[in-house]
């Protein structure tokens, strides 16, 4: 004979196990549809490339120091800065490849960043004349708005190299000033807003680029952009 | 007798003879001391290939009556803004900076980027080498038809470099390269002793032709 307390007991049990059971249910159905929702945000499909354009670069050659005009299709991005840096990364990649006329070891992921900003006058700013009713100077007047030149005018590119490309770069005039030029060059075919440019070696100003060719000073890119087959 | 002795005072002494007129080259050999520049294919670095370089030509130069002043004689560490000091205190008719690289072939005579300028009294430190340009442009075409006249491959090029751009001489950067052929094959090495010779020959008849140029 069970005692009543005993099948009060084991009904208690029972009942605590099926609720148990229940809720353990209810918890698995929960974090499986959690898991499906977080499945549905991740990217199913694959990113989009940017189209191919054409590029021109002006690429060095060694044998008779020359910047040759050469035109490749890559995807550049619409980003300006992304855009000049993509451009500038193709160029490297040409020089790093086994056969360059103009060898450079790095590649295009030397080129860590390229900022466009807007290029400041290299003149002296003019003295302005002095108003005879106040005795004190006339305020210059302003041929353009500043916004409006900030999105027409002319830009000036600072790129900033990785270290080991500086590192790595072979040591001399000719070679140093052809690989300044090329980028210059290649910056303003591809942006021609882009008529100065600056460089920076991980972010600091640096002297020279292997020794020679000065990196401090700022460089007009029309000048590095000669007829083709001209000595720079 | 007084009167003769006024006479002979009033009289125009005649003039003294003028001194012959000064012609200093400066002679530039890059890097030196820690700034070891370019190693060269033989192991040689090029602070050592342009102090040898200097010595040659500066002997040359001292041998055919030229004065010769020197940035630097030793494996010593000279600043750029120095080497530009030193050339403007000379007033030198003609600066030459020292470079060797196996990069390319042949000669690369280089001049400044500079635009060319008037000259001013007072000039940025900088860009002093803009209203010399155009003396600088004529003596990198006398170095290079000597060169040429010698038998090398002359390139010739514009850049910056900050000593140049600061001296206030009719100045050229000189990189020494290897001599290809055709079939891009080295004929003479930087540590051929007979290229480097016929090199420093060639610039010393240079400057000899720009002297005749300058001081007719």
């Amino acid at each position: 004979m069970i005692p009543r307390y005993q099948k009060f007991l084991f009904g208690i049990l029972l009942v605590a196990s099926l609720v148990m059971g229940v809720a353990l249910w209810q918890l698995r159905e929960r974090a499986h549809q959690r898991m499906i929702a977080g499945q549905d945000s991740a990217p199913t499909s694959a990113p989009e490339v940017a189209p191919a354009e054409q590029a021109t670069l002006l690429v060095a050659n060694d044998s008779d120091s020359s910047l040759l005009t050469q035109v490749h299709s890559l995807p550049l991005p619409a980003d300006p800065g992304s855009r000049a840096r993509a451009v500038l990364g193709k160029l490297l990649d040409i020089y790093a490849a086994p056969s360059a006329a103009h060898p450079v070891p790095g590649g295009g992921s030397s080129v860590l960043q390229v900022f466009l900003l807007p290029a400041p006058a290299l003149a002296p700013p003019a003295i302005n004349p002095i108003n005879p009713a106040t005795g004190r100077p006339k305020a210059p007047a302003s041929s353009a708005r500043p916004a409006e030149a900030q999105q027409t005018g002319p830009q000036l590119a600072v790129v900033n190299l990785a270290g080991n490309f500086t590192a790595s770069h072979p040591s001399g005039i000719e070679t140093e000033t052809l690989t300044v030029l090329s980028i210059c060059g290649t910056l303003h075919a591809n942006l021609p807003r882009v008529t100065q440019v600056r460089f920076l070696v991980d972010g600091l100003q640096r002297a020279t680029l292997a020794g020679h060719a000065d990196l401090t000073r700022t460089y007009l890119a029309a000048d590095a952009t000669p007829a083709e087959g001209v000595h720079p | 007798m007084a009167t003769g002795k006024l006479a002979a005072a009033q009289q125009p002494s005649p003039a003294p003879a003028s001194p012959p007129a000064r012609f200093v080259v400066v002679l530039d050999a890059a890097h030196g001391g820690d700034d070891t520049g370019g190693r060269l294919t033989s192991g040689q670095l090029e602070k050592n290939f342009t102090l040898a370089l200097n010595v040659r030509l500066r002997s040359l130069l001292a041998a055919r009556g030229i004065q010769v002043v020197t940035t630097r004689d030793s494996d010593a560490v000279v600043e750029p803004n120095r080497r530009a000091e030193i050339a403007n205190h000379a007033q030198a008719q003609a600066c030459l900076s020292l470079h060797a690289s196996e990069s390319g072939s042949g000669i690369h005579l280089f001049t400044s980027s500079l635009a060319p300028t008037q000259t001013v009294r007072f000039a940025a430190w900088k860009t002093a080498q803009a209203a010399w340009v155009t003396r600088s442009l004529a003596l990198a075409g006398a170095l290079n038809s000597a060169l040429l006249h010698s038998g090398m491959s002359v390139t010739l090029g514009r850049t910056t470099l900050p000593a140049v751009d600061s001296m206030t001489c009719p100045a050229v950067a000189i990189e020494i390269a290897p001599e290809l052929d055709q079939d891009k094959k080295v004929t003479a090495g930087l540590d051929d002793k007979d290229y480097q010779a016929r090199v420093a020959a060639a610039l010393a008849a240079a400057l000899v032709e720009w002297r005749t140029e300058a001081h007719p």
